[in-house]
């Protein structure tokens, strides 16, 4: 039985660093706290014991909800991940959480025989079998940590609590990972860009980033039909458009037969990148299935490749071609 | 939605399945413990008199939390992997996706 460890709920000035940090993709595997039973406040045998995972933005959501109670913690190893990515993929699982109530020794260390989970745990726990196997009940709580005083007055989540929502603060939050994740992409690319195509050639990149990883999250409610590849689409036209104005305003291009082909390949070229990224942006959300996902890669990869190569020997031809007379 | 015939028992069990998930409803088995309503996390289920119903099947993200807990098998669900970067990744090696370096949940 190992010992149980002291936390409070208050969030430090060093906390709130490494929540930057890990919105920044710093280190991502480097968020974590020890897993271990905690005590929180002045637990008695009879408190509640709350579950989360070792991921330290995970941890300092709940403990800072338990603001004045007095509760012990029972942290999972989940290897840094969040619980929601920690359930899915099982290690906010069934068997972590018999093991580490054993290694803990939460039996004696408690004498109620209840655990509360978040909601979101729910996929990699089988509480009916973590029951027969521990003797503890598992109870869901809500999905936000935030909502976790309104759940202990009845012990029943309102349906409200239970929806996953994914609000602006939500999706603005994911906006830093992105852009630092895809600096692999997006960086070689600006740079190619500034070499070749010079100012505009940067704007361009510049403008397919800002429309596929900041406004695509921001807009993705409101923007028309379902799937996120063709939402990517439209928004990624709209950029293309955008570059092509700001050439007609400031880089001296004309509306002849040329300026049509050059514009229509821009459009074909910055479109599917944006909407590759909103592809992608699948995984960060709460609200795509698998299948649904996968349906999408199948039908909009081959057509981005296809608008791509289009763009490309439209651009080709746009070049080498001697055009005359304007349209 | 449409109700299908399965004939793995020996009586024809009723099936809840649609065509944009791969959620699918045993209604015969349930014994109405509620649980799969609790976990959900998109209301696609909702108590229904003596059994649940799927009330939205549109909202499924095939997370697997009903199935995972409902006690007697009355739901199934492929769930697993569903980032697009390991199913791209997937799909171009061949192999199983799994979450790699470039996950980006926070
Ligand atoms: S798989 Fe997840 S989203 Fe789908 S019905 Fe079950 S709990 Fe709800
Ligand atoms: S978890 Fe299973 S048994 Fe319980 S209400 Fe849902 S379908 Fe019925």
């Amino acid at each position: 039985m190992s010992e149980i460890m002291v936390t409070t709920s208050e969030i430090t000035a060093a906390n709130r660093r490494d929540h930057r940090l890990a919105r920044l993709a710093w280190d991502r595997m480097g968020h974590k706290v020890a897993p271990g039973l905690y005590r929180l406040g002045n637990p008695t045998p009879s408190s509640p014991v709350f579950v989360t995972g070792n991921y330290s933005l995970s941890f300092d959501a709940l403990r800072s909800a338990l603001t004045g109670m007095d509760t012990h913690i029972m942290v999972l190893d989940t290897k840094g991940i969040n619980v929601w990515c920690a359930a899915g993929k099982g290690t906010f699982g069934t068997e972590e959480v018999i093991e580490r109530i054993e290694e803990t020794g939460l039996k004696d260390a408690v004498q109620q025989r209840t655990i509360i989970l978040p909601q979101l745990g729910a996929s990699g726990v089988n509480a009916h079998e973590v029951r027969r196997r521990s003797g503890f009940k598992v109870e869901y709580g809500p999905v936000l940590a935030s909502d976790i005083g309104e759940y202990m007055k009845s012990h029943e989540a309102t349906p409200e609590m239970r929806r996953i929502r994914f609000p602006l603060k939500d999706r603005m939050a994911l906006v830093p990972v992105e852009i630092v994740n895809y600096l692999k992409f997006w960086l070689p690319a600006a740079l190619l860009a500034l070499l070749f195509g010079g100012l505009f050639g940067i704007l361009a990149v510049l403008i397919v980033v800002a429309f596929g990883l900041i406004l695509f999250p921001i807009l993705l409610p409101y923007l028309p039909t379902r799937q996120f590849s063709s939402k990517g689409l439209i928004l990624g036209a709209l950029g293309g458009m955008l570059f092509v104005l700001l050439q007609l305003q400031y880089g001296g291009m004309g509306l002849d037969l040329q300026g049509l082909i050059v514009a229509a390949a821009e459009v074909l070229l910055m479109a599917p990148p944006v909407a590759y990224f909103a592809l992608n942006f699948t995984g960060s959300s709460p609200i795509a299935s698998r299948t649904g996902v996968r349906r999408e890669i199948f039908r909009y990869i081959p057509m981005f490749v296809i608008m791509m190569a289009l763009g490309v020997v439209m651009a080709v031809i746009s070049a080498l071609v001697p055009f005359g007379g304007s349209l | 939605m449409n109700l299908l015939q399965v004939t793995d028992e020996p009586v024809a069990l009723e099936v809840v399945a649609n065509e944009m998930n791969t959620l699918r409803y045993y209604p015969q088995r349930c014994i109405n413990c509620g649980m799969c309503t609790k976990v959900c996390p998109h209301g696609v289920f909702a108590p229904n008199g003596a059994k649940v119903k799927v009330a939205d099947h549109t909202g499924c993200i095939e997370c697997g939390a009903c199935r995972m807990n409902c006690p007697v098998a009355a739901i199934e669900v492929d769930s697993g992997v569903g980032c697009a970067a390991a199913m791209i990744r997937a799909a171009l090696t061949g192999k199983e996706p799994t979450c790699g370096p470039d996950c980006r949940g926070i």
